[in-house]
């Protein structure tokens, strides 16, 4: 039933051979055959957002996709947010701005706001706060009642509004 | 339910006054209410998870788990498979969220490190969201059934209430089956000045999931209770919501409740008069009026409350539990280069306390915080403690912390007094330098630590600078009151907030972002409590809400903003004058909201006594009166 196929992900811009069963779901192969924990597991049944990475720019939710249907696309998870310099890495605005405005409490629900708001920042530079609440409302987290993630990502759009005049 | 109990009543509490009888027969009024809270979970984004690891060398395991007590969990595991607790270490890194649940034993984890040293192999369990909700640990189902007496002006003289909490089918490890009713028997009197009580409170044993401590464990359905009786008096007095808390709360301190408890100075009358000018109530009815003309229903709640905080080992024995938490220990030493790792008990997942701490550790130091680091999470990193919980954290650790940075900055002064050659008392540590208070005379405390180490010889006392502190406090009392305005649509019965106010007093705030963030995530897990969640039975005793489709935690969309006001009561009860804000959140925001609620359907007559007040109920009520 669960023969294991071969195929490659693109993740963050590297490739990835794996070999997994065809009902192996993104998130899994993510966690357990790229070894890229960033991505978290709140629920399984695509109801809380954790999980959430972009699939070619839109943002997804790992659990309820099959690996082998990410490939040939182009799959971003936390883990290629920030910007890799010679310097270090980076943070991006969004990463910057969490911290920044105590966006994050334990953190395990923070990659799926991150890469929810870096999905729809990148696509919609211009949304309006109530569009970006209802988005925002798409993922849930249990720490911080939402207050400094809603602050944190209007900050964040300020900014890459600024860096991409 | 259990062979060896003679009833399902598995822990009793019961006191009462003597003058109780005297109260209700020269009471001007007698209110009842009949309170009833429905099932929750509290729900961490992060479900249960271990990953336990033989080592064939050592002949240890080492389990990697999600858990707030690690301290605890490694002392009840080694207790239950009989093994030296030196052959096991658990580590809680970061923890995804807990709120309580996650400060049990629990079976599973005692499966795993059985299983691990069996097999002599390494094994993960990592439970799924149905298995949290169906195993992980329920809280809040309880009903209070109180009669309250009231002289002609509406000032409380008497409680005699009969409390009910459904513990589940087993006790929860460490704070057992009694850390529901109990706590809701010592509390219920709440912010309120009243002199005669009575109380029963009992723990029902049902073949249900185990109730463990929630956040704010009893305080938010006995805030709910207290506060749903005061709004229901006031109607009975025909006085106004605020009027009514105005006369009843706390003046005097220290106070000492009718059940016994010694509040410490707070602002429980100027938080409520806070909250109420905020909303500016005068305002607020004329829109209501206006709405009303529409068919728009607005409606204004209050809550005001006591969290009870920070409190030791003292407190937690007068509950005779088997096991008595309450101190935290810190272990403090500054290296060689000046930097310090604070080791602590207390287990942080969430709450900002690697922060907080390096606060604390800087002031009394004189250093910047980054040169500070805190270990924690992990049994061989760090001493005994009881990790985190109960709005203690802060407090206690904190209060840990301040003590081991005073102890260390006496032997860096100390140190450097002989450098300077100048009196210890005539030292100071600021900005990295041990200084002569007045001069220019300074050494950088660097160079100290190195001497400490390195020059031994012109050091008294051991080498080194190593402190370690333990602090153990009675306890302290934070107070808050919240408003909350809602709109009800009489059509769909759903709820919607407009405003949400919250007028708090934590003592002294160490890092105020992280204090507003404790009390939005508390307000979200109220407003969820009052409107949205609710674990359900059938009745085979079949769970029924087994996924996030089921159970309705508020999403971005529903929580409103909440705005704070800040009061800083300076106390002595805590030796850094900060007091616990974990759980005021969840407790206060529930009653703020359904009071509102109610309020927004006066014209109807409705009342609510049970919560979550969701829109099935609304619009049951509604068509109840309709009919
Ligand atoms: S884990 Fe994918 S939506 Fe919750
Ligand atoms: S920060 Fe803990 S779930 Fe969002």
């Amino acid at each position: 039933m669960s023969e294991p196929i071969a195929f490659t992900l693109k993740v963050n811009g590297k490739d990835y051979a794996i070999r997994a069963p065809a009902r192996r779901n993104l998130a899994d192969a993510l966690r357990e055959d790229c070894g890229l924990t960033g991505t978290h597991l709140g629920c399984e049944h695509g109801v809380c957002g954790a999980c959430t990475v972009l699939v070619d720019g839109k943002p997804v939710r790992a659990c309820l996709m099959f690996a082998v249907q990410a490939q040939g696309q182009e799959v971003r998870t936390v883990e290629g947010l920030a910007e890799v310099t010679d310097a270090g890495d980076v943070l991006h605005p969004l990463q910057q701005a969490f911290w920044e405005h105590h966006g994050l409490q334990c953190g395990f629900c923070t990659p799926g706001f991150l890469m929810l708001a870096a999905g729809v920042l990148e696509a919609e530079p211009d949304i309006s706060d109530d569009e970006l609440k209802h988005v925002l409302s798409s993922n849930l987290c249990r720490c911080t009642g939402y207050q400094n993630i809603l602050k944190a990502v209007r900050a964040a759009a300020a900014e890459m509004k600024k860096r991409a005049k | 339910m259990h062979d060896a109990g003679k009833s399902n009543v598995i822990v009793e509490g019961a006191m009462r006054t003597p003058g109780l009888d005297a109260a209700f027969k020269r009471a001007a009024q007698v209110v009842e209410v009949d309170i009833r809270s429905r099932r929750q979970s509290a729900m961490p984004l992060e479900p249960r998870g271990g990953h336990a690891a033989w080592d064939e060398a050592s002949g240890r395991v080492t389990l990697t788990c999600s858990v707030q007590m690690p301290h605890m969990l490694r002392t009840g595991l080694a207790d239950a498979l009989g093994m030296p607790e030196a052959d096991l270490r658990v580590i809680a890194p970061d923890v995804g969220g807990g709120f309580g649940q996650k400060m049990q034993l629990f079976p599973e984890y005692i499966v795993l490190v059985w299983l691990a040293r069996r097999l002599r192999r390494r094994l993960a369990w990592i439970e799924d969201r149905h298995e949290n909700f169906l195993a992980a640990a329920h809280a809040r189902d309880q009903r209070y059934a109180v009669r309250a007496a009231f002289d002609a002006d509406a000032r409380l003289l008497a409680i005699d209430a009969d409390i009910r909490c459904n513990v589940g089918a087993y006790s929860c490890y460490p704070t057992t089956c009694g850390v529901e009713p109990l706590m809701a028997m010592a509390e219920l009197p709440g912010p309120y000045d009243f002199r005669e009580y009575a109380v029963l409170a009992r723990g029902v044993a049902t073949n249900t999931c185990m109730m463990a401590p929630y956040r704010g464990v009893s305080r938010p359905v006995l805030t709910f209770t207290m506060e749903r009786l005061m709004d229901t008096a006031a109607k009975r007095f025909g006085i106004d919501p605020v009027e009514i808390r105005r006369r009843n709360l706390i003046r005097k301190f220290p106070y000492t409740s009718a059940s016994g408890l010694v509040y410490d100075e707070g602002s429980y009358l100027q938080t409520l008069e806070a909250a109420a000018k905020a909303i500016d109530v005068a305002a607020f009815r004329r829109e209501q009026q206006q709405a009303r003309k529409q068919g728009r229903y607005l409606g204004l709640g209050f809550s005001s409350f006591s969290e009870r905080s920070g409190y030791g080992s003292r407190a937690f024995a007068a509950r005779k539990m088997d096991i008595v938490p309450g101190y935290e220990t810190v272990e403090m030493a500054m290296d060689p280069s000046g930097y310090v790792v604070a080791r602590i008990g207390a287990s942080p997942h969430g709450q900002g306390l690697r922060t907080t701490l390096a606060q604390i550790i800087a002031d009394g130091l004189g250093l910047s915080p980054e040169r500070i680091r805190i270990v924690h999470g992990d049994t061989d990193q760090t001493p005994y403690g009881w990790g985190t919980f109960a709005s203690r954290s802060l407090v206690i650790s904190g209060g840990a912390c301040k003590l081991a940075a005073e102890a260390l900055g006496k032997r860096i002064a100390a140190i450097a007094s002989g450098m300077l050659e100048a009196s210890a008392a005539d030292i100071e540590l600021v900005e990295g330098q041990a200084r002569v208070k007045g001069t220019d005379k300074a050494i950088d405390i660097a160079r100290i630590a190195r001497i400490a180490y390195q020059q031994s010889n012109r050091v008294e006392g051991v080498p080194g600078l190593r402190e370690s502190a333990t602090y153990d406090p009675d306890g302290t009392f934070s107070n808050a009151t919240h408003a909350a305005i809602v709109e009800v649509d009489i059509a769909t019965g759903g709820v919607a907030i407009r405003r949400f106010v919250v007028a708090e007093d934590a003592g002294i705030l160490v890092n105020p972002m992280i204090v507003d963030g404790q009390v939005h995530g508390g307000v979200a897990q109220g407003i969820a409590n009052a409107l949205y969640e609710e674990i359900k039975y059938d009745e085979q005793g079949n769970l029924l809400t087994t996924s996030l489709a089921d159970y309705l935690p508020p999403t971005a969309a529903e929580v409103p903003e909440i705005e704070i006001h800040h009061f800083e009561t300076l106390s002595d009860a805590t030796i850094t004058k900060a007091k616990g804000v974990g759980e005021g959140g969840a407790i206060g925001a529930p009653a703020a909201v359904v009071n509102a609620i109610v309020d927004a359907l006066s014209p109807f007559g409705v009342e609510f006594f049970e919560m979550p007040v969701t829109p099935r109920r609304i619009r049951q009520k509604l068509r109840e009166v309709d009919a």
